[in-house]
């Protein structure tokens, strides 16, 4: 068996490799809940009900979905480089936390100014973090995989530290969580009744300006550029050292803009469990979507309906939970096989 | 004359490509066969299926009248056919004698037999006039010495029939002139030959017969005896290429100057040690030598991809400090790389986007970095027509297009942009007739506009053919530059052995 490189490939193959890699993962999936002793037919349709089949499920799909679609980008605008930011889960702490250590009582602005005022902050703290591991590949060649993984530990028990320390909160009678964003912080609700935020709008305006830099702005050509062919991109003129750092500072930043609207979004205040792994799973988001940026808010809005669905889906029958992470990290391996699928034919020989 | 291989109706498809298309020939018992053709014609191909690389989708091998089984090197070895690619195999932390054994003895053996493998390469070394000292480092030997390794290695695994891949490329005229007495004497032995090559007149000295390879067919088959040049050049392209001619010009001013320039080998692109190089106006100043000579460090220089690290290079009479690819591209050199595929284009990006790579933060092609895309699409859509681009438009990604059609995206970047000093480094290597036509056609039009050319490349006919003056690299030391019209191809190929400095 053997792999030949395709000349030119078709349209319609493109977009409909995800199709069959998430048909693909279901099909796969089906065993497990069989292996659970449950209608197959009956999980599947529970937890499309669960995702999207009420008023409330949908709420909290796009709920879920913000961080994913922030997260996703932040890993689809990193990967085009090749700068392999694996440290998504520490620039959304840092982002959090710097919204709430701000935005806890220490500055206080009109909403109008606050709201943005955390965003940045946020954002250049996300930034700022990824720029570390991006400066050490530069000068050193240190592997960024290792140092963003390992610095996503390193924030997380230094959130831990404040939280039994310094920002916890006097009033939360021991449990470790932070003070409350302030109300003129707060991202203001956008459907009455639901927990979701002015976060969401925010989330697919970042997707279409992360759009518009790749398409039609020198950075993005330069960021792709980078990422297909160092060598040539350094021939032609472009400071790819310096393009790497650019492209950290808009990486960490997206995913520090996701640890602001959750903290100030959805939550409120800052606690260990902020996040169940948003990081991590903007990699798959951004995976899901071939790394394109408009794609990502689908493929942010697919992988939230599959974990709040499942949620609600284990709740009526005995499937347990953990059949999301299942049926995500399925998709995952599916879509990266049909994307191979429609870049090389499979010739038996 | 007894035959002793017989290829018989090898055909083989790549998708919709046919390397092969049903090719017979035949090798006779101490002859050799000249196997012609330009890049692409299925050459490679043909000797990979005989060598067992690949597997002929149709036809069979046959030597010494059995039938080879298909798609097994062991099988081809076995039967006595061997092969000394155009790169080398040889593992250069090892000595020749290690090279020579390496493979040949069963892995179960408790210890190896040293003693009989040296007195058996000493003989053949004897028998076949092939000197290497056994116990030399692959890594401190020359190209030449390493294509003999190469042939030893062969003849230690008991060849009857040699195939030589490109064996000229990498070699001194000297070199080669010693080659071709080692193939003389491999014959006299009773082996058989066969020898790939583009070169004609090599060809027409070496070989009894010789086959054409045209797009994976055999176009013309001949005794050399009856061969001539113009004949086999017309076969092998398909149609007569008149190369283009410059015309005599008094060289202006010196435009760009390198001035006692060192770079150390600390570098890892090869030392350059006090450098001097003026390249004037209307010129073409050609630079040969032998691959590793500090070629690469001096076209990194030009190119702005590494500083000196000692002396200075002016532009204009103005010092260029600090270079960068970006600062030289707008100081005025064009650059023509030597690796056109992985560093002259990104082939994952479409023809416009690398139509613009070195001008795209100037206007109009963008402003304030955001792009202009239909001034973009309108310059490069000029260009493609301008510099006959054949592509199937400007969102074709790059890494569809030929050898030839890069090269001229490439020239269509570095020459619409007018630069004084043009460093061409290889460019027409693997490119085919036509091609290279047209690619030296540009240069010599670039040269009349006034630009200096400096051309680095490994052929010296090519050098011979288009420069004004040609200077010799030799362990990153630069000869004195002579006037082509009184040197010959015998005279640069004893400076590019290091045997007499320049005058």
């Amino acid at each position: 068996m053997r792999l030949e490189p395709r000349q030119t490939i078709p349209m319609w193959m493109v977009l409909s490799a995800p199709v069959m890699a998430i048909i693909t993962a279901l099909v796969v999936c089906a065993g497990l809940v069989m292996w659970a002793g449950e209608p197959v037919l009956q999980a599947y349709w529970l937890l499309f009900k669960g995702a999207v089949g009420t008023r409330f499920a949908l709420t909290e799909t796009l709920t879920r979905a913000t961080p994913m679609i922030l997260t996703g980008l932040a890993a689809a605008v990193a990967f085009r480089a090749k700068l392999w930011n694996i440290g998504g889960e520490g620039q959304f702490y840092v982002g959090a936390l710097m919204a709430t250590w701000l935005g806890s009582g220490m500055v206080v602005l009109p909403p109008w100014l606050m709201i943005p005022f955390l965003l940045i902050t946020g954002a250049l703290a996300g930034g700022f973090l990824l720029l570390v591991p991006a400066i050490l590949k530069n000068k050193l060649k240190v592997d960024e995989v290792v140092t963003t993984l390992l610095l996503n530990f390193i924030v997380l028990l230094f959130v831990n530290f404040l939280l039994e320390g310094p920002l916890k909160d006097p009033m939360s009678m021991g449990w470790p969580q932070s003070a409350s964003i302030i109300d003129e912080g707060v991202l203001p609700g956008i459907v009455s009744k639901s927990r979701l935020h002015l976060g969401f709008f925010i989330a697919m305006g970042a997707a279409v300006i992360v759009w518009a830099i790749m398409r039609f702005t020198v950075w993005g050509y330069e960021i792709r550029a980078v990422g297909f062919n160092a060598a040539a991109a350094a021939f032609s003129g472009i400071g790819v050292k310096r393009t790497v750092v650019l492209t950290a500072l808009l990486s960490g930043g997206l995913a520090g803009i996701a640890g602001v609207g959750e903290v100030a979004g959805t939550k409120g205040y800052l606690t260990l469990d902020l996040s169940p792994g948003f990081g991590y799973a903007g990699i798959a988001v951004a995976m899901l979507a071939a790394l394109h940026p408009l794609a990502v808010i689908a493929s942010a809005l697919f992988l939230a309906g599959i974990y709040v669905g499942a949620d609600s889906m284990s709740r009526a029958i005995n499937v347990p939970t953990y059949i999301a992470d299942v049926i995500v990290a399925t998709c995952v391996l599916s879509v990266l096989v049909s994307l191979m699928l429609t870049r090389f034919r499979v010739r038996l020989r | 004359m007894k035959q002793i291989l017989n290829l018989s109706g090898i055909s083989k498809r790549f998708g919709d490509l046919v390397a092969n298309d049903a090719i017979s020939l035949t090798l006779g018992e101490g002859e050799v066969l000249a196997l012609l053709g330009e890049n692409g014609a299925g050459k490679t191909t043909l000797m990979n299926i005989l060598f067992g690389h690949y597997m002929a989708d149709e036809g069979y091998v046959e030597v010494f009248g059995e039938r080879l089984p298909p798609g097994q090197p062991e099988a081809a070895l076995e039967a006595g056919i061997g092969m000394v690619h155009q790169h080398f195999s040889l593992a250069d932390n090892l000595s020749v004698l290690e090279n020579v054994t390496l493979g040949t003895e069963s892995l179960w053996s408790w210890r190896q037999d040293v003693k009989s493998a040296r007195t058996k390469l000493a003989t053949l070394s004897k028998d076949f006039g092939l000197v290497v000292d056994p116990d030399a480092r692959v890594v401190d030997l020359s190209v030449g010495e390493r294509q003999r390794v190469e042939i030893l290695k062969a003849l230690y695994r008991e060849a009857k029939i040699l195939i030589l891949d490109e064996p000229t490329a990498v070699l001194t005229p000297q070199e080669s002139d010693k080659l071709f007495d080692t193939l003389r004497s491999l014959i006299d032995k009773g082996m058989s030959i066969i020898f790939i090559s583009h070169k004609l007149h090599e060809i027409l000295k070496v070989s009894d017969r010789i086959a054409v390879l045209r797009r994976g067919k055999v176009v013309a088959e001949t005794d050399t005896a009856n061969a001539d040049r113009a004949s086999l050049a017309e076969a092998m392209v398909g149609r007569t290429i008149h190369d283009p001619k410059g015309t005599p010009m008094s060289p202006g001013d010196t435009v760009f100057e390198l001035s006692d320039v060192s770079i150390t080998a600390d570098q890892g692109l090869g030392a350059l040690n006090n450098v001097n190089l003026a390249l004037r106006k209307h010129e073409i100043l050609g630079l040969a030598g032998v691959s590793g000579n500090g070629q690469q460090a001096l076209a990194a220089l030009i190119s702005g991809q590494t500083k000196p690290d000692l002396g200075v290079m002016t532009l204009f009479g103005e010092v260029l400090n600090n270079p960068t690819p970006a600062s030289m591209v707008h100081a005025g050199i064009g650059r023509i790389p030597e690796d056109r595929n992985s560093v002259g284009v990104i082939g994952e990006m479409t023809v416009r986007e690398n139509m613009i790579s070195e001008s795209r933060r100037d206007r109009p092609q963008s402003r304030f970095g955001l792009f202009d895309a239909a001034a973009i699409t309108k310059r490069s859509d000029q260009l493609i027509e301008k510099y006959d681009i054949r592509c199937q438009g400007a969102e074709e990604e790059t890494r569809l297009l030929s050898g030839g059609n890069v090269q001229k995206l490439i020239l269509a970047r570095v020459l619409d942009a007018n630069p004084a000093i043009i460093l061409a480094n290889q460019p027409v290597r693997g490119l085919d007739v036509g091609a290279i036509a047209y690619v030296h056609g540009k240069l010599l039009e670039a040269r009349e506009r006034g630009a200096g050319i400096l051309l680095i490349s490994e052929d010296l006919d090519e050098l011979l053919a288009l420069s004004d003056r040609i200077a010799v690299i030799y362990h990153g030391r630069l000869s004195q530059p002579m006037d082509t019209a009184n040197v010959t191809a015998r005279d640069i190929g004893l400076i590019m052995s290091g045997q007499t400095e320049a005058a």
